[in-house]
């Protein structure tokens, strides 16, 4: 069989600029607040002089920010590892896929009504999803372990012989590497946790936000910054342990709020749609086309726009920002404001971001296309610079400087690289653009949050599964285009962690 | 003598990735013997042993196999003594053998002690192997077949590593552990010092097929030229 013809990039790039001027036409982008220098203007002064009234409150946020991350990632490392021996096994997998594809919001709020506003609950919403990516990337780093070793083993060893004495200990370094990145990540699920009530820094964030206490606001933000900068010198895997205990300790100490019996089961019961449960299963279609008329296909519209309005900022930004990091472009110290610039955007999460930028310019796309556009775009310059730098020592020596070295030298052998990550994060810009729906913007995400505010857990469930189908879509076509523009993307998974993330 | 060979090849062609390297092979081992192959790089050696190895673990009853292979399949987070003792995971279930990888009982230490000495690694077992040099490796893996023993050794270029003036002891204590053994060389002294009988490959096929007796260097550096 012939192979499909290469997809050139320009092709690409035309078609995602085309989808991009469709999605302008859609998106609402009216200014809704006339005064945004005002509000900026306020934030700006609280940022300047930070308010820490209330330093016991802010502390034991803090420490509840960093329990819930520590707590919920280590479960989530557990329970992925168990999974990840299973992988090969197609339910396994697809019960993996399935946990995975949504996100640690949606599960706070399913798990709202299970477990009510408690340390499980937060502790859950980050184990769960978490367990299905650990559960795939270890799986990848153990079956690419060194094959020789377990070729040289006796033949009959036992199978379990066979993991816990060559591919474990072979593959332990990687997984070692990755839950760390992860524990990263899981610090800034567990500061967004506090957007639906959990005590973490998001919830002191959000209250201080809405009573316009932009002082008190701007030292939730510095408390956070001051966690996650330097957290490769805090987080170490020598100390987990240390950090696991004193999580289990804070968390065992806060109150979980009285749940009733039987919460589970009124859950799974309110989660049979309606008609079924009122035995009227003619009154099933009329229900389904509804719901998929009047909330999910508009709402998959309202996503999509979103998400390719982000995409296209993203991969602006990332054009645009990665010569900042790479020293021969801006020099030294240049590229150290460029690192400061880049940390800032992908350390903050891309809802908090939208929730400050809300407060500023009034509800509309807008938040929501900038904090999706410069936390993406901040990650994948942050990888292309890193690419670049890399590079420039290999070039030849009487190779330009500053920006000519970029736009001649390092953006066309990075091209590849660069729609490989734009490619990879599409996906996760399109499952955070439902999430941002619960900050009001109409994607899925809206339409969810309305459904569980209105105790309607059957419409909520469905939604979600419309988000996990259309997250997968996206996922699909990613890499249907990947395969046709045959892009390998060195490195792309194996490297480093990070580069594991944009996968 | 009357001894039934070990395995036979009849009339078979033998391929590495999907490319055939050596056609039309009729050969067998006996049991007791010593043979040794030579040839260049390239010449189908991994191929021959790789063959044999398979042959000997789909024979009913299987002999007891050890092996050395090229690439000697050591992992470098464990002790040397836990990648000696990977030569016995066979003999226990995976209960014990995860004893034995969290805190080894004295007794399993003192099964190895005797063979890490054999190869001069004593005292040596409580190191890493990542930070052992390229010729104690290869004595760590030579400690792995010592410890597992059994009917037949299979070794591929066992002491390439080592230094020369110590390969050919390391082969002594392999050859009084194992009573077949078939070994892919590439020193012809050695092979001579060790093997009964030689077995010479060139592009693919067999050249050179006779006892120890009677051979000498010089007809084997042959095999060498081009």
């Amino acid at each position: 069989m012939a192979r499909p013809r290469r997809l050139s990039a320009a092709r690409v790039l035309a078609g995602f600029g085309l989808a991009t001027l469709a999605a302008l036409a859609f998106a609402d982008l009216d200014l809704a607040r006339p005064d945004p220098w005002l509000t900026l203007q306020r934030i700006g002064a609280g940022l300047l002089a930070p308010e820490f009234g209330d330093p016991a409150a802010l502390g034991y946020a803090a420490a509840l920010t960093v329990a819930f991350a520590v707590c919920g990632v280590f479960a989530g490392a557990t329970a992925g590892f168990a999974l990840s021996l299973a992988y090969g096994f197609a339910p396994v997998r697809w019960l993996c896929i399935l946990i995975r594809s949504i996100h640690e919001l949606f599960w706070a709020l399913l798990l709202l009504g299970i477990t009510g506003l408690g340390p499980l609950t937060g502790v859950l919403a980050i184990a769960l999803p978490y367990a299905g990516i650990f559960a795939k990337v270890f799986a990848e780093y153990l079956a690419e372990a060194d094959p020789a070793a377990t070729r040289a083993l006796p033949r009959r060893t036992p199978p379990l012989s066979r993991l816990l004495w060559s591919r474990l200990p072979l593959a332990l370094p990687e997984l070692g590497a990755y839950t760390l990145y992860r524990l990263e990540c899981g610090l800034r699920s567990s500061a967004v946790l506090g957007f639906v009530g959990l005590p973490t820094l998001g919830y002191l964030l959000e209250t201080d936000f809405r009573q316009a206490q932009y002082g008190a606001a701007a030292a939730a933000i510095l408390v956070y910054l001051a966690l996650i900068l330097p957290i490769r010198y805090w987080m170490r895997l020598r100390l987990a342990p240390l950090w696991l205990m004193a999580s289990l300790w804070l968390l065992a100490r806060h109150p979980a709020p009285p749940m009733g019996d039987g919460a589970l089961l009124r859950f799974l019961h309110d989660a049979v749609p309606a008609p079924i449960r009122a035995g009227d299963w003619a009154g099933l279609g009329p229900w389904l086309s509804r719901l998929i008329g009047d909330q999910a296909l508009p709402g998959i519209l309202s996503t999509l726009v979103l998400s390719q309005l982000a995409l296209a900022l993203a991969a602006l930004i990332a054009v645009t920002g990665f010569p900042l990091i790479v020293r021969r472009v801006t020099g030294r110290a240049g590229a150290l404001l460029g690192h400061l610039a880049l940390v800032l955007a992908r350390s903050i999460p891309d809802y908090m971001l939208a929730f400050v930028i809300l407060q500023i310019t009034g509800p509309s796309m807008i938040p929501a296309i900038l904090a999706l556009g410069l936390h993406n775009g901040a990650i994948i310059a942050h990888l292309m610079g890193r690419q670049g730098d890399a590079l420039t020592p290999r070039l030849r020596s009487d190779a330009p400087r500053g920006v000519r070295l970029a736009a001649w030298e390092l953006l066309p052998r990075l091209s590849g690289n660069f729609f490989a990550l734009c490619l990879y994060r599409w996906e996760i810009i399109v499952r955070d653009s439902a999430i941002l729906g619960l900050l009001g913007v109409a994607t899925l995400g809206f339409h969810i949050d309305a459904a569980m505010q209105e105790l309607r857990t059957d419409r909520a469930v469905l939604l979600l599964g419309v988000v996990a189908l259309l997250t997968l879509g996206i996922d699909a076509l990613s890499g249907w285009i990947r395969g046709r523009m045959r892009l390998s993307a060195p490195g792309m998974r194996k490297a480093e962690p990070e580069t594991a993330e944009a996968a | 003598m009357g001894t039934a060979p070990l395995l036979r090849f009849d009339q078979e062609t033998l391929s590495w990735d999907g490319t055939a390297v050596l056609e039309g092979l009729s050969f067998s081992v006996a049991r007791g013997e010593r043979l040794v192959l030579l040839g260049r790089s390239g010449s189908g050696k991994s191929t021959l042993l790789n063959a044999i190895r398979l042959k000997l673990e789909a024979a009913r009853p299987a002999p007891r196999l050890a092996l050395v292979p090229q690439d000697p399949g050591l992992v470098p987070q464990l002790s040397v003594f836990h990648n000696a003792w990977m030569g016995l995971l066979d003999d226990h279930s995976s209960a014990y053998g995860l004893r034995v990888l969290l805190r080894p009982p004295s007794r399993e230490r003192a099964r190895v002690a005797p063979m890490l000495e054999r190869v001069g690694l004593a005292g040596l077992d409580r190191r890493r192997v990542a930070s052992l040099s390229g010729g104690q490796k290869q004595r760590t893996a030579l400690a792995r077949a010592l410890l597992r023993g059994g009917d037949a050794l299979i070794a591929d270029e066992p002491v390439s590593a080592v230094d020369p003036r110590q390969s050919g002891d390391l082969l002594d204590a392999l050859a009084a552990r194992f009573p077949t053994m078939v070994l892919a060389l590439h020193d012809p002294a050695r092979a001579l010092a060790v093997g009964t009988r030689i077995v010479g490959l060139r592009a693919g096929r067999i050249v050179l097929d006779r006892p120890t007796a009677g051979l000498d260097a010089a007809e084997l550096n042959r095999l060498y030229e081009i």
